[in-house]
């Protein structure tokens, strides 16, 4: 029936912002980028991977009454609106010292688990991340 | 006016992610304000209108499912556990800690190691609720 998960989509405040920490510094690539007019499309993907999306989205917009995008901004502001990121890595650590160093955001520091070593971060915007290095 | 409170959000949850990191240490009012870059005054009603619990019960929470954990999970002595989780004293310890879970300590993982539960079970059904 299906083939794969194409496109996931999370919510950013403010897309020229999430550009800058997703392609800035995680180090994503841009997909897509265009101004439809009634909104922008904006996805990233991990580089040489584009078939795998991540669409960047603001809430809002003719569906979203004012109020519930005021609700929703509110939500992911205190990191409550899912849409977890979990990307897998050959080198947490290292990953880890080089996120660091350009500023971002941990939660958690890498820590051994059942399954790999892993780590848990935050987007600008209260998102959490994380990235794994599966267990060899 | 909304984006205050998203940035107010963001800076409690900045804070609530540093309690959930170091919750095996000392951690009070004032450096808990400092990370969220506000008042101390503030930091407590704030954090309480944005999560529903006061910053101190969301800490004493944190500690007592990680000591939970440790109880079940390892033969460490409960005098340990309690200082590795970040309690000054094992009578404050195990007093939080009767009072959230609703047994002693020793009674929880005498009760714990025997029941043989899964630890996907454990970890969903043993975390205390506020």
């Amino acid at each position: 029936m299906f083939n794969a998960i194409t496109h996931s989509q999370i919510y950013v405040l403010d897309q020229d912002e999430a550009l800058d920490f997703y392609v800035g510094k995680l180090g994503l690539e841009v997909n897509a980028d265009v101004n439809m007019g009634f909104m922008r499309w904006l996805t990233v993907s991990v580089p040489g991977h584009p078939e795998r999306q991540i669409l960047l989205e603001t809430p809002g917009g003719p569906t979203m009454s004012a109020e519930t995008a005021q609700q929703v901004r509110e939500l992911v502001t205190k990191g409550a609106t899912g849409g977890t990121l979990i990307f897998s890595t050959d080198d947490c650590r290292k990953t880890y010292e080089t996120l660091l160093q350009r500023g971002v955001e941990f939660t958690d520091e890498p820590t051994e688990r059942p399954y790999g070593i892993d780590c848990g971060l935050r987007d600008p915007f209260g998102n959490h991340l994380r990235f794994t290095q599966p267990k060899a | 006016m909304s984006r205050a409170a998203e940035e107010t959000n963001r800076r409690m949850l900045r804070a609530r992610d540093a309690m959930d990191r170091a919750y095996g240490q000392p951690l009070d009012v004032p450096s808990l304000a400092r990370i969220a870059h506000v008042s101390e005054a503030h930091f407590t009603r704030t954090f309480r209108a944005t999560f529903g619990e006061t910053p101190h019960r969301y800490l004493q929470r944190r500690r007592v499912e990680r000591a939970m954990f440790l109880l079940r999970e390892t033969d460490r002595s409960v005098t340990d556990i309690c200082l590795q989780v970040g309690f000054a004293s094992l009578g404050t310890f195990s007093r939080t800690f009767r009072d959230i879970v609703g047994q002693s300590p020793r009674a929880y993982r005498k009760e714990a190691v025997s029941a043989g539960v899964p630890t996907c079970f454990t970890m969903a059904w043993m975390r205390p609720s506020e």
